[in-house]
């Protein structure tokens, strides 16, 4: 499989005096909507929020679309556990994400955009409505017909999910929708709605000041470009780091690793856990393994059974209750392996646990529920012992 | 008019008579009073012309929109996996001990409710703490029962 070696980028922080995120929008809106679609589709660019869809036939869907209003909104609502790259990029280099909203809204025609950033980060709302204001104003004056407004959260991981927030943008409970219809044809108020996470955004706006050719000389076939990865757990430099796409995950280890690393969780709490002897045949990519950048490191003085009790309680609390497979199915899977500690029930009754996680993954209704089996399976594979003893 | 009443129409005002308004209009009702009484549900369901148990069932689904009665700050401390890694436990601890209360409870003065929270985004700070939206990371025991007593200073 193709791979690159461990290589650190600097596109999203990185700032070029000569060139704005205001004055990419100047540039960007003298183009035609259509060329900017093909860049981003050229680029290869594929969502940075965890599910990786592809950026340019986002736009292109929504473009296509014919109704009296249209939306685009970013999804700041990053709330998976071990995730805080966006955090970082609202914080240092808001306007990147600004002027990548403002070209997506040229291309799809849309005049308002919304930016939903989760409750925990309300210290930051100050700042960045003030920010906000700053490149309303220079918009106006540019006479581009569009206005960003902030929106925030009210601490539920499940409004991550893209249809559960809309719902909570339209002053509901935060329950994901059915799907079809796709954002991009019935999103916020039921109008076609471009959602970008932060980053994605980011690297939109990046492209357009590029050109597609820099970023896509980048990563492998399947995983173009860099990506913005959040490193915590069992690691002496611990933090945020951009990396080329496509490294092996021994790479990554050798980087941050503590010396004693026994297994890494990419994803979050909602990824995959991989032990030590799969380091080196597995990519970060999405042709391997992909993130939405969060990488947690264990070391061996770690238990995995209280890795994957965490998660579970986690996921126990943020399931939104609306589709049984999830709401009973966490709590099943919580007590399920408690039982299996305390030896009320034999180990072959994790297999059983397992085969509920295959049913979750098929009937539950939003990625919520569908991806707890990644974590559990991933774990009580690789993990057995330490879930059992 | 009550005080909660005249909060609520100031809100309305400033972010429409819509339901898309809705969560705005909760969001600054608890950044003032910390939780949403039934009074103010009330009060929210009609100026946007909603049911209030439309208010309520919205309410009821976020974590940070409080219905039940809390201190005048509220103290919350992440308990996910990293911050567990990174010693979430003494935190909890500390300020249990400090504050004579345990997690979920609000010390008698009714300056400190004591939560913890999932995730708050700073898995490589932890351990973490809010106090109302001010984020506190890297923290240790002694640190926060310094902090605590800030804010037991400042508050009335």
């Amino acid at each position: 499989m193709e791979q690159k070696p461990l290589k650190k980028i600097d596109i999203i922080f990185g700032w070029d005096d000569n060139c704005t995120p205001i004055q990419v929008v100047e540039k960007s809106v003298k183009k035609t909507p259509e060329s900017i679609i093909l860049d981003m589709i050229d680029s290869g660019l594929k969502g940075r929020g965890g599910a990786g869809f592809p950026t340019g036939l986002k736009w292109k869907f929504a473009r296509n679309e014919e109704a009296d209003a249209k939306y685009v909104v970013c999804n700041a609502d990053e709330g998976e556990p071990g995730t805080f790259k966006d955090r970082e990029i609202l914080d240092r280099v808001p306007e990147k994400i600004f002027a990548g909203m403002t070209i997506c809204a040229f291309v799809v025609g849309a005049t308002e955009g919304y930016i939903y950033i989760r409750g925990e980060y309300n210290f930051m709302l100050k700042t960045l409505q003030q920010k906000i204001d700053l490149f309303n104003q220079q918009l106006h004056e540019l006479k581009i017909d569009f206005q960003i407004f902030l929106r925030s959260g009210s601490g539920a991981y499940v409004c991550g999910e893209e249809s559960a927030l809309f719902e909570s943008m339209e002053g509901k409970r935060g329950e994901p929708r059915n799907k079809p219809p796709y954002p991009t044809v019935s999103g916020y108020n039921g109008k076609p709605t471009v959602i970008n996470n932060v980053e994605t955004l980011v690297y939109t706006s990046e492209i357009c000041r590029m050109g597609p050719e820099e970023f896509k000389a980048l990563g492998t076939h399947d995983s173009r470009g860099s990506k913005v990865f959040s490193v915590s757990g069992d690691t002496p430099i611990a933090g945020i780091y951009e990396l080329e796409l496509g490294m092996p995950l021994k790479d990554f280890v050798d980087e941050f690793g503590d010396g004693d690393t026994k297994a890494i969780q990419v994803g979050g709490a909602s990824g995959h856990c991989v032990p030590r002897k799969k380091f080196n045949d597995t990519i970060i990519g999405f042709e391997g393994i992909p993130t939405g950048g969060s990488m947690m490191i264990f070391n061996s003085s770690r238990s995995m059974y209280n890795v994957l009790h965490d998660y579970l309680e986690f996921f126990t609390e943020e399931s939104c209750g609306q589709c049984t497979p999830c709401r009973i199915g966490c709590q099943q899977l919580l007590k399920g392996i408690e039982a299996v500690k305390k030896g009320e029930r034999p180990p072959t009754y994790l297999d059983d646990l397992k085969r509920l996680t295959a049913t979750m993954k098929i009937a539950a209704k939003c990625g919520l529920g569908q991806s707890v089996a990644n974590p559990f399976t991933s774990i009580v594979d690789n993990f057995r012992e330490e879930i059992i003893y | 008019m009550t005080n909660t009443e005249v909060l609520i129409h100031e809100l309305v005002e400033k972010h429409g008579k819509t339901r898309n308004a809705l969560m705005p209009v909760l969001q600054g009702v608890v950044s003032r009073e910390k939780f949403l009484s039934e009074e103010a549900m009330i009060a929210v369901a009609r100026e946007l012309s909603l049911s209030a148990a439309d208010v309520y069932g919205t309410a009821s689904f976020y974590t940070f929109l409080d219905t039940k009665p809390r201190g005048k700050n509220i103290v919350r401390v992440c308990k996910t996996i990293s911050c567990h890694m990174q010693g979430k436990e003494q935190i909890i601890k500390a300020i249990e001990n400090h504050l004579k209360i345990k997690v979920g409870e609000t010390s008698h003065d009714n300056k400190f409710t004591l939560l913890t929270a999932n995730c708050l985004g700073w898995c490589h700070k932890g351990p973490v703490m809010l106090i109302n939206d001010e984020v506190f990371p890297s923290v240790t025991p002694d640190k926060v029962v310094a902090i605590i007593e800030e804010f037991s200073k400042k508050t009335i």
